[in-house]
């Protein structure tokens, strides 16, 4: 129950910065700055959080299923704009991968020789 | 009958009947375009069609997995420091490769779309395509975008990653474990990372710091870029 608390602790604590800040990024991201800056800081053990965040991220996928039959309503969104976004999606998944792929590998090699 | 079918109850144990449902089916066939997910969406859209539910009944029997899945965006935190030690040792190849994946992710696919003429709600619901579900919900939506939009994109774009990824990766050049389990999870997200965890440990372990730390940096990025670059 503990790790749980955590987690909703550093949610609150986020939702109240989020509005100070005139809500620029969301409660819940800048609550997970917060429980990353906790476990890093020794606030909290690792085990604490451990058992609560794996449950939660293991099943992340059941928690979006609700936003995704909302497609019920917005189908024709999609159809509407189907050639814009698989086009766009498509070339922009291969973008990526090569980007950060082609990006990572050469620092990365040029550390390792100057090592 | 039907304020039975209809009850919170009834709604979320159907969901999560549907969901276990779908897992069992997609570990018999390996399919994954039979991932548990998109068969979850499909069969309770129909059964909401069929037995005539609104969907703002069903948002409301839901509410409690959407408080999870706000929950769930705080324990990537976690997730984070899991692979902090790799982080510490991996500094630079890892700031820069996510700087560059966040940019080209977002900037690409709202001008490509923009090309088709695509209105700014659109844009928005797709600007975060890279990154993972409940992050890219929490983008969008204070913008005005549609989430329903955004998670089934987000969503497919995971599914085409973790198929066509790898290939991807091996016609582009990109040939170090590090670099592939990184791009993976930088473009494909969390079913990127559940393909990278099969291909290998240093490449699901570099896949899981790309997905965390692809969604902070495009949360922070994208209301900056919406203002100024599209």
């Amino acid at each position: 129950m503990r790790g749980v608390f955590c987690i909703l602790l550093c949610w609150l604590a986020g939702n109240a910065l989020s509005r100070l800040t005139g809500g620029y990024v969301s409660g819940n991201i800048v609550g997970m700055v917060l429980l990353f800056a906790a476990l890093s800081l020794r606030w909290v053990e690792a085990e604490t959080v451990r058992p609560a965040a794996r449950f939660l991220l293991e099943s992340m996928a059941l928690f979006f299923v609700p936003y995704g039959v909302g497609l019920i309503d917005s189908y024709h969104v999609i159809l509407d704009n189907l050639w814009a976004i698989v086009v766009a999606s498509i070339l922009s998944v291969v973008a990526v991968l090569c980007v950060t792929g082609h990006t990572f590998q050469y620092i990365n090699r040029k550390q390792s020789k100057k090592q | 009958m039907n304020g039975f079918l209809a009850s919170d109850l009834f709604l979320l144990t159907l969901t999560l009947a549907l969901f276990c449902l779908g897992g069992a089916i997609y570990r018999r066939t390996r399919l994954a375009l039979l991932h548990p997910v998109l068969l979850t969406f499909v069969a309770v859209i129909v059964f909401l069609k069929a037995a005539g539910i609104p969907y703002v009944r069903y948002r409301e029997a839901t509410q409690l997995l959407d408080f999870a899945l706000g929950m769930s965006v705080v324990a990537l935190g976690y997730l984070l420091y899991e692979q902090v030690e790799r982080l510490r040792r991996n500094l630079w190849p890892v700031t820069l490769a996510t700087l560059a994946g966040c940019a080209t992710g977002v900037l690409s696919v709202v001008h490509i779309a923009k090309l088709f003429g695509t209105e700014r709600a659109i844009l928005h619901s797709i600007a975060p395509k890279s990154v993972t579900v409940p992050i890219a919900v929490s983008i969008s939506e204070p913008l005005g975008g549609n989430v329903a939009v955004t998670s089934v994109v987000v969503f497919c774009v995971g599914i085409f990653g973790s198929i066509f990824g790898e290939w991807i990766l091996r016609r582009g050049g990109v040939t170090d474990p590090e670099a592939r389990g990184f791009a993976l999870g930088a473009a494909a997200h969390g079913i990127g990372t559940a393909r990278a965890i099969e291909i290998g440990v240093v490449e699901g372990a570099f896949s899981g710091l790309a997905m965390a730390l692809m969604g902070l940096a495009t949360a922070l990025a994208v209301p900056l870029m919406e203002k100024y670059l599209y």
